[in-house]
């Protein structure tokens, strides 16, 4: 339980149940995201790349998929490992296994979405001359995936602030348990709930911190990157 | 990259597994009402030094929470709406049912008691008294035991409050602390249990209007879910947990949790029902 005072004070005296609900946040989270990346971007390049009837509902849908309310994904994936439901004999349901799941349900759809978006803009500048060099299929998508991975970082990014900012759904299927599936945004609405609105703010703006750190060293990264790249 | 991304996902899942591998803990559904007044925070690590079980609490209303258990994601429920309990004991989702301690609901209200009501010793009286006077009243409508001892004292009030609800009565759907914030927020009228009212740390502008009536009498329950109808149920950690509840010893415990030098919760457990 994190003891009544300051967010700053706790973060000074390195409180251990702070920082175990940072790292189970940031570890949910990057998983989360790490595990939509492997479906969304070949999902992404493959609709950008293929033309087949249906595709544009496809695509409205992925799109559409970008709002998916955090608590109906939650709702769904509940249900799913529930003991009662089709995959309740894995008894995932309450560990931090299910709020990646439900993370990664969650934001698929935006990485897949960015991604197809940015994958055809560059293939609009790459067809005549892959077509004249005769790329197959495959190599076309490893090429348009590589050429495109900078821009492909703020997809992901975009993937990981929702992730690291919704409570919904991982308060649903996490439970929100004491040293086990509390996160800082479930720490935050329950902090609330307990009246201590200092500490629930304090906890918010080292939430904030932490998004912005991380949105700062993949911008690093990227122009490191960019530089050696040329 | 491929390769660093998946074994970095490897890392991450190998996480979330290593941290849900531990096989002495089990799953209590219970109610904000013991979560969110530091009961378990301070009872919780007793269980464990003296068992060397992990006891994860997901704190949700009574409702929600006998819910959990009907669908066998929890090994135990500890909640407090005795009808309730005893039906889902009936229901054959429960293996039985054991009294654990009490507290006692409390009326809260804003200071300036725009229905007159602060300082009566009868509920029912005063709950009539802020229908009448279409005094601003938060419920917490979600199903919890607190909403359904609410439901009950409108009954006994003689006030159909399906039927009269109007703008002055508003249904949040939320936890007791919530239902607080927003009372407050509000200057609105509030049932709420002892134990949160104490322990809550937004109460500026809010006070305990009614109180002592023999009618705001909260019991706790506390029930295994049935191993028969989940065989998930972990059953000799949830009965050890159960079991320590209503031992002389948990009980003293429960009896020695103060806020302020406040009693939250009073040991009731009848002696005779030890297993």
């Amino acid at each position: 339980m994190l003891e009544s005072a300051s967010a700053f004070h706790l973060i000074l005296s390195g409180d251990p149940t702070l920082f175990a609900i940072v790292r189970l946040s940031l570890a949910v989270s990057l998983s989360a995201v790490l595990l939509a990346a492997l479906v969304g971007l070949p999902l992404g390049g493959l609709l950008a790349l293929t033309r087949f009837p249906g595709r544009d509902a496809v695509v409205v849908l992925i799109n559409a998929f970008m709002g998916l309310p955090p608590v109906v994904v939650g709702l769904t994936v509940f249900l799913l490992l529930s003991r009662s439901g089709p995959l309740g004999s894995f008894g995932l349901l309450f560990t931090p296994t299910a709020m990646v799941i439900a993370q990664a349900v969650l934001i698929t759809p935006i990485i897949a979405a960015l991604t197809r978006q940015t994958v055809e803009d560059l293939w609009s500048e790459y067809r005549d001359e892959m077509n004249a060099m005769g790329v197959g299929p495959a190599q076309r998508l490893a090429t348009l995936l590589y050429d495109a991975r900078f821009s492909l970082v703020t997809a992901m990014l975009a993937g990981f602030g929702r992730a690291a900012a919704e409570v919904g759904a991982v308060m649903i299927v996490g439970g929100n348990i004491e040293g086990f599936t509390r996160t800082m945004t479930t720490a935050i609405a329950l902090e609330t709930s307990k009246g201590d609105l200092p500490l629930a703010m304090g906890l918010g703006a080292i939430l904030l911190t932490l998004i912005l750190l991380i949105n700062s060293a993949a911008w690093g990264v990227r122009a490191i990157g960019e530089r050696q790249a040329g | 990259m491929l390769k660093r991304l998946s074994l970095a996902l490897a890392l991450g899942l190998a996480l979330s597994a290593g941290a849900s591998a531990q096989d002495r803990s089990i799953v209590v559904a219970s109610t904000t009402s013991t979560q969110d007044s530091g009961l378990f925070n301070h009872l919780l690590p007793l269980f464990k030094a003296k068992s060397g079980i992990d006891v994860k609490v997901i704190a949700q209303g009574t409702g929600q929470a006998l819910d959990t258990g009907r669908r066998g994601d929890a090994d135990v429920v500890f909640v407090h709406a005795q009808p309730q309990e005893e039906k889902f004991v009936a229901d054959g989702f429960g293996v039985k049912r054991f009294g654990v301690m009490y507290n006692d609901f409390v009326l809260i209200g804003p200071a300036a008691d725009p229905a007159g009501v602060r300082g009566q010793k009868d509920i029912v009286a005063a709950l009539v008294a802020i229908q009448q006077k279409a005094a601003p009243f938060v419920s917490r409508g979600d199903k919890s035991g607190t909403h359904s001892a609410e439901l009950a004292l409108w009954k006994t009030a003689g006030v159909d409050i399906a039927a009269s609800k109007g703008t002055w009565y508003r249904e949040i759907g939320q936890g007791m602390g919530a239902a607080l914030n927003t009372a407050k927020a509000m200057g609105a009228y509030v049932l709420a249990d002892r134990g949160t009212w104490i322990s809550f740390k937004n109460k500026d502008g809010l006070v305990v209007a009614v109180e002592g009536d023999r009618k705001l009498f909260n019991q706790y329950g506390v029930i295994l879910v049935s191993p028969q109808k989940h065989p998930s149920v972990k059953k000799d950690l949830g009965q050890a947990f159960v079991d320590y509840l209503v031992s002389a010893e948990g009980q003293a415990a429960i009896a020695a949790y103060k806020i302020e030098g406040q009693q939250l919760f009073f040991p009731n457990a009848d002696p005779g029902q030890r297993s």
